[in-house]
């Protein structure tokens, strides 16, 4: 059983990552390989089509859906203020005249003689993708967007809400099994990346936002704050859109989980420095997890270096935390990979292996039920 | 209607096929199998399983086929692989396999939005139509649905379908809706999920009268293919060539935005078929073998895909969202909490629930390790099942499949929709697969679950893959149906027994049946069912018994209302059970009440190793 494979969070000093910066339809990328970017530098912009308003003109005059284009005073493609004149009629009597005016400032987008609507559409809006971390671009890909490299910190989390910010990192928490309160957040960190323990109460969730934190980083929250924050219940792990005025990162997981010791220390490391943050989740293909990214400067490492650490699988030795009751969120090291399949409590008969805690007791548990610290 | 994958999909095999590697890739685990031919017949040998490997950082599904073929290599001592190859076809006795084979769903699935121009007309064919070809249906068009012009094209805009289907119109009528809802797709610009390069895929199958303009309006806006109407005349729908569209398009365009699917198409010796799809060919060759009426689930991860075949007519359905991983959470959130507890056998606060759910969902590769967490896990699945059922049933409607008939009146009648064609009543046998269902450490944990889920009435039949290997079996079956035969009948399909379950209410404690229950070596058990029981009898699997039945005056046993019922009664892994709880099923709503009742029947039942 040599190949297992676990998967698992990536919490590292250093390594190399490339983001692609991609348009959600074609545009033009503003920059060019080479060139150093930042996080909130537009790298790539595109104008969104602006929405689209149908009038049923020929309900509105009362003729047949054909006889449109006799009536119309804006042609197909020709721009439409708003409350100009879109098309009338011309009755032998003033009285009876009919004008349509446009709802909208825009284009006279298409006419259709078939069902005698024209589709107006308001301007477009311009889209502007942004670098999202400090570095440099090392591919274009023309009308579509870059990729970007960054040699960074980078501390992966398992849950987040929220897209995309920046700011500068603060330990609110002075150890990894705090709970952060709203005494810990003060109005200095407005803007900031804030860094907290084990959990985060619902009171603390509305001081962030009075506040006007940027960024939230702890161990757990619960599902019902959650829920009472996002206003729904949340059915699937796709995140990353939410607004509700701050990103919030969770790096173990729901309840009361102590941060686990290496994350903590990382951050602490970084405190005061710039840090990037995600909190776009997607746990299924093509799985994201929200991220902390803290950028180091232009050449700290060589190039060459961003692919992904590959992992051969488990090994003894390596740093593990348990993701499942009833030991969820412990975390220690492999101490032994027996290859046989164990009988469990819900006898089902299972791969497991034994973890030791720094307390030095061991635990079994099903292989599938540990994720690997990496980095 | 048939699942049946396209003839012309048949790859061709030049040499004798003796040694089959198969795989299945789901949302959360990837699954191998391996067939082997001992002499005259095939069997299923040894499995594996791997993480699927979508998730960074492989984000290559071949990575966890290669992991769980491994798996096999290690148990069964032959050689399979060659560093990231497949060895095809056998070199020798322990070196190789004939043919590697897979079914897929890793992918995320196929979201699709259609349109039709009544709701309940066009628009339900061409869900059925999408349905049926194993996608899942994120919305449906209409002109009439209630929807403002502007909020049909918002819609559009910001679901970003894998694929949109239209329909619309008989052929000859009026074209005037179909073109308007042609309108307002253009006007939408419609984006597909994934990759900016490549067009939607859109399939127009509405009225051919109005082919030409739908091709002017969308020809430049999106990847368009036209097929044949759906509904030609209004009493007929023809679903056909619009699944197969989809099919062609699924494979060609969405499967393979999976990371890493090229790869495995090129590894493959036979096309990769959706898990669904493949699923669906294995439940509609048992109905028809067996001249049954059936219902079979799959619920994965992601999803909970439900079959039926009642009077020769399949149907399936995908319930995007309802799974026991990624989607579990989204279970809690449409049964709602009271509907989850009710079949959690001991006190817990909502909290460390509602937390431990969660947990579940983003880490969706754990497995319980507890008692605790598995009761809350197969409370979880029961709910899975009976909301997928409610979503089966009604789509499972009148009006279904080519060349089904009904009169204008009949339109007139249909509110909301046709009549369902499930009827619990003529039920002949429930296949459950899937991990909770195949991977329970009791048989009767299954049989239990899929009970309390469907709530069958009468005499039903239950039976369950046993180690999840229908998706494989499936695929299978379309290039060597001997070896697909084979391995299902010996190694797949297991019996569970027979649900008898009486059809009414009584107070607790009163008589719903008297029973006498005779065993194939002539043993007799007479005796009286009461409400609130639940009693299991060892019956092995081939063997039957004579089960006679006197219910009370109120009581039905699908002869009617105190009409005594005898019949053979077939038995499996867990035996004969029988269901005196009541139809339909009511748990007490006091929680201590509730945990006592549970308790009791698990119990009864030896659910778990201690109660």
């Amino acid at each position: 059983m040599a190949h297992s494979y676990t998967p698992g969070l990536t919490v590292t000093e250093q390594t190399v990552i490339r983001r692609r910066r991609q348009l959600p339809l074609p545009g033009t990328v503003l920059v060019k390989v080479g060139d150093r970017v930042q996080s909130n530098q537009p790298v790539a912009k595109a104008e969104l089509p602006g929405k689209v308003y149908p009038l049923n003109l020929a309900n509105q005059l009362g003729v047949a859906p054909d006889e449109i284009p006799d009536y119309l005073v804006k042609k197909a493609g020709e721009p439409v203020q708003k409350d100009e004149i879109l098309a009338e009629n011309k009755p032998l009597i003033k009285w009876f005249k009919t004008e349509i005016r446009s709802p909208i400032t825009g284009v006279v987008e298409s006419l259709s003689t078939v069902t005698g609507q024209v589709l107006l559409r308001e301007p477009p809006r311009v889209l502007d993708v942004l670098g999202y971390v400090d570095g440099t671009v090392v591919d274009v890909q023309p009308q579509q967007g870059v990729t970007v490299e960054a040699v960074c910190t980078l501390i992966q989390g398992i849950f987040g809400i929220g897209g995309e910010t920046w700011g500068t990192l603060a330990m609110a928490a002075q150890s990894p099994d705090e709970v952060l309160t709203p005494a810990h957040l003060t109005a200095d960190m407005k803007g900031k990346i804030v860094v907290g323990g084990s959990f985060l109460p619902a009171e603390t969730l509305a001081k962030a936002k009075e506040v006007g934190i940027a960024g939230l980083v702890v161990g757990g929250i619960h599902d019902k704050d959650l829920r009472a924050l996002l206003g729904y219940d949340l059915g699937v792990a796709i995140t990353g859109t939410e607004q509700v005025g701050f990103t919030l990162i969770l790096t173990e997981g729901f309840g009361t989980i102590p941060m686990a010791q290496k994350t903590f220390k990382l951050l602490s490391a970084h405190a005061g420095q710039k840090a990037a943050i995600s909190g776009a989740t997607q746990i299924r293909a093509g799985v994201i997890r929200p991220e902390i990214v803290i950028a180091k400067p232009v050449g700290t490492l060589s190039a060459g270096q961003a692919a992904a650490p590959q992992r051969e699988g488990i090994q003894i030795g390596d740093p593990v935390r348990i993701i499942r009751d009833p030991l969820f969120g412990k975390i220690g090291e492999v101490s032994a990979l027996p290859s046989d399949l164990q009988k469990i409590p819900t006898e089902s008969n299972v791969r497991v292996l034994e973890v030791r805690f720094p307390d030095g007791q061991v635990a079994v548990v099903p292989r599938t039920n540990i994720e690997v610290i990496e980095g | 209607m048939s699942a049946s994958a396209h003839a012309s999909d048949k790859p061709k095999i030049d040499y004798p096929l003796n040694v089959i590697v198969a795989t299945d890739c789901g949302s959360t685990t990837t699954k191998a199998i391996l067939i082997e031919k001992v002499g005259d017949e095939y069997r299923q040998t040894y499995r594996g399983e791997a993480p699927t490997t979508v998730e960074a950082p492989f984000e290559d599904v071949t990575r966890g086929v290669l992991n769980a073929i491994a798996e096999i290599e290690e148990l069964s001592g032959r050689k399979i692989l060659d560093g990231d190859k497949i060895i095809t076809p056998c070199r020798d006795q322990k070196t190789g396999v004939d043919i590697y084979i897979s079914t897929s769903s890793a992918g995320g699935g196929l979201q699709m939005m259609v349109t039709g121009v009544v709701q309940n007309m066009t628009g339900e064919s061409a869900q059925r139509a999408a349905l049926g070809a194993g996608a899942i249906v994120i919305d449906v068009l209409a002109s009439n649905d209630g929807r403002l012009p502007h909020e049909k094209i918002e819609r559009i805009r910001s679901m970003r379908p894998d694929m949109i289907l239209m329909s619309g119109g008989t052929d000859g009528g009026a074209v005037t809706h179909v073109v308007e809802m042609a309108e307002y797709v253009a006007a939408a610009e419609p984006r597909p999920r994934f990759g900016a390069t490549y067009r939607l895929p859109l399939i127009y199958a509405g009225n051919k009268d109005a082919q030409g303009q739908v091709k002017k309006i969308l020809g430049e806006k999106a990847a368009l293919e036209i097929t044949e109407n759906i509904r030609p005349v209004l009493e007929r729908e023809n679903l056909a060539p619009a699944r197969n569209k989809i099919h062609d398009l699924f494979l060609e365009h969405v499967m393979q935005q999976a990371p890493g699917y090229k790869k495995l198409m090129e590894m493959a010796g036979a096309p990769i078929m959706p898990t669904p799809a493949a699923v669906g060919v294995i439940m509609e060759t048992i109905a028809k073998r067996e001249h049954l009426n059936l219902i079979g689930v799959d619920i994965g991860g992601a999803t909970t895909d439900v079959f039926s075949v009642f009077e020769g007519v399949f149907n399936r359905t995908v319930s995007a969202n309802l799974g026991m991983s990624y989607s579990i959470s989204n279970v809690l959130a449409e049964a709602g909490l009271a509907n989850i507890m009710r079949w959690v056998p001991f006190e817990i606060d909502e909290q460390t629930l509602r937390n431990r759910i969660k947990n579940k969902m983003v880490r969706p590769t754990t497995i319980p390790q507890t008692l605790d967490e598995l009761q809350i896990e197969q409370a979880i699945s029961r709910e899975a099942l009976r909301l997928a059922l409610i979503h089966h049933k009604s789509l499972a409607t009148g009006l279904k499949g080519v060349q089904q008939e009904r009169t204008i009146s009949d339109v007139f009648e249909q509110g909301a929709s046709g009549k369902t064609l499930i009827d619990m009543l003529k039920l002949d046998l429930i296949v459950g697969s899937g991990g909770i269902l195949s991977h329970a450490p009791r048989r009767i944990q299954s049989m239990l679950m899929m009970v309390d889920a469907y709530e069958p009435l009468g005499f039903t039949r239950l039976s369950v893959d046993s180690i999840f290997m229908m998706p494989h079996l499936g695929v299978l079956s379309t290039i060597n149906e001997k070896a697909a035969t084979d391995v299902f009948v010996r190694d797949c399909m297991v019996y569970l027994g027979t649900c008898v379950a009486p059809i009414g209410q009584a107070k607790a404690g009163d008589r719903l049946a008297d029973y006498e229950l005779t065993f194939p070596d002539g043993r007799v058990v007479k005796d009286q069912l009461n409400m609130g029981e639940l009693r299991l009898f060892p019956l092995g699997v081939n063997e039957q018994a004579t089960l006679t039945m006197q219910p009370a005056k109120a009581i039905n046993l699908g002869q009617g209302a105190g009409v005594p019922v005898t019949r053979e009664v077939q038995g499996g892994a867990v035996g004969v059970m029988l269901d005196g709880r009541g139809r339909p099923l009511q748990l007490p709503a006091d929680s201590p009440a509730r945990v006592a009742a549970l308790t009791k029947w698990f119990k009864a039942v030896e659910l778990y190793p201690r109660l």
